[in-house]
């Protein structure tokens, strides 16, 4: 590797790391407030290994996002509006960015593994873009992966023997080598998340 | 005059895809009713609307009833220091005179659970919404992937989308 790249690659990794600690910082957007911003060292601590299984029954791990860029959010199937407004909002995104979509893979883990079965978030994906994968895994798998990103989520007992779950928000995006990119607010313009995406997937 | 009729024609058009409806009983007047597409399978569904009470005292929202879903909840979704939460509103919501509630602005919404079918856009469910003080009205939800296109302090953002 060529001194050049090396300088070029610390300082894209530099800006994003910048980038993110600005946007924890501006408190505008949802879901940075308890995201642990990248450490000094420029090791980032969301982004780690997990195992859990595709809502069409396929064992899913980090290593097969090796060198691609994806994106990552928290939710479960029992919320009405963020978590199928988000689902929504990026088939969308997805149909815009053309072919540079097919290199980045959006991932919505279920927090909800309980009632948020394989079957029906197969059923359930039908209704978005495909490249976006659904994940589930057993509590201890859920564990991890939530831990993995550090992230947060935990079942509020509700009247009637219902539940609810709280969790972290926002969509965080991750680079190709898996470092944390920054979070990625779906409700800003439109072209300033497209452009935000083309860059992400431009850095690979 | 032409003018004027042609730029009025005009914004009709534009709005036509979810012109607004509203509905009312005693002073309380229900604005835009509506409801977001649900995925196959999904287990709950959602509803919005604008409560406006015309009267002097304060009234309350203390239940909703819809052959779409099993039963239906009040709920708020909040999002703080990060973290995506969601609670019923166990005590309805209160509607103070001359004050407007307006679910989408203060993430409230109404949460049908277990829909007995799959929601798609332009769709319409029928729902009893029952007031404290006013009584009950039938009101009819429309099914859209965005919020009602008359509000003015949207800053969502949905309304860059191409």
């Amino acid at each position: 590797m060529s001194g050049v790249k090396l300088f070029r690659i610390a300082t894209w990794a530099a800006i994003a790391i910048l980038a993110g600690l600005l946007i924890g910082f501006s408190g505008i957007l949802p879901g940075t407030g308890r995201v642990d911003e990248p450490a000094g060292s420029g090791e980032a601590r969301v982004g780690g290994p997990f195992t859990l299984t595709s809502h069409k029954g396929e064992r899913f791990d980090n290593a097969r996002l090796a060198g691609k860029p994806y994106l990552i959010f928290f939710g479960f199937t029992h919320c009405p509006d963020i978590c199928p407004t988000t689902l929504l909002e990026l088939t969308d995104l997805m149909a815009e960015l053309g072919s540079g979509a097919d290199r980045i893979t959006p991932l919505f883990i279920t927090v909800d593994p309980e009632r948020d079965t394989q079957q029906m978030l197969a059923d359930y994906m039908t209704a978005f873009d495909e490249r976006i994968v659904a994940l589930r895994g057993t509590p201890e798998e859920t564990d991890a992966a939530v831990k993995a990103f550090a992230a947060y989520y935990r079942k509020v007992p509700l009247e009637g023997g219902n539940y609810s779950m709280d969790h972290t928000a926002g969509v965080f995006m991750m680079d190709g080598k898996g470092r944390f990119s920054g979070v990625l607010d779906i409700h800003e313009p439109r072209e300033a998340v497209l452009a935000k995406l083309r860059r992400l997937i431009e850095a690979g | 005059m032409t003018r004027l009729l042609a730029a009025l024609a005009m914004s009709m058009a534009l709005s036509g895809v979810a012109l607004a409806h509203q509905f009312k009983v005693g002073p309380i007047e229900v604005g835009h009713p509506w409801s977001r597409p649900t995925p196959p399978s999904a287990p709950v569904a959602s509803g919005y609307v604008k409560l406006t009470n015309g009267g002097a005292e304060t009234d309350r929202l203390v239940e909703i009833t819809s052959p779409i879903g099993k039963r239906a909840e009040i709920h708020r979704s909040l999002v703080q220091d990060g973290v995506a939460t969601m609670r019923p509103l166990t005590e309805g919501v209160a509607i103070e005179p001359g004050a407007t509630v307006d679910f989408e602005a203060e993430r409230l919404h109404v949460m049908f659970i277990e829909p007995t079918r799959q929601l798609k856009e332009d769709e319409k469910f029928p729902a009893t919404l029952v007031f404290e003080k006013a009584g009950s009205v039938e009101v009819e939800f429309v099914v859209q992937r965005r919020p009602a296109p008359a509000a003015p302090e949207d800053h969502s953002g949905h309304g860059a989308a191409p």
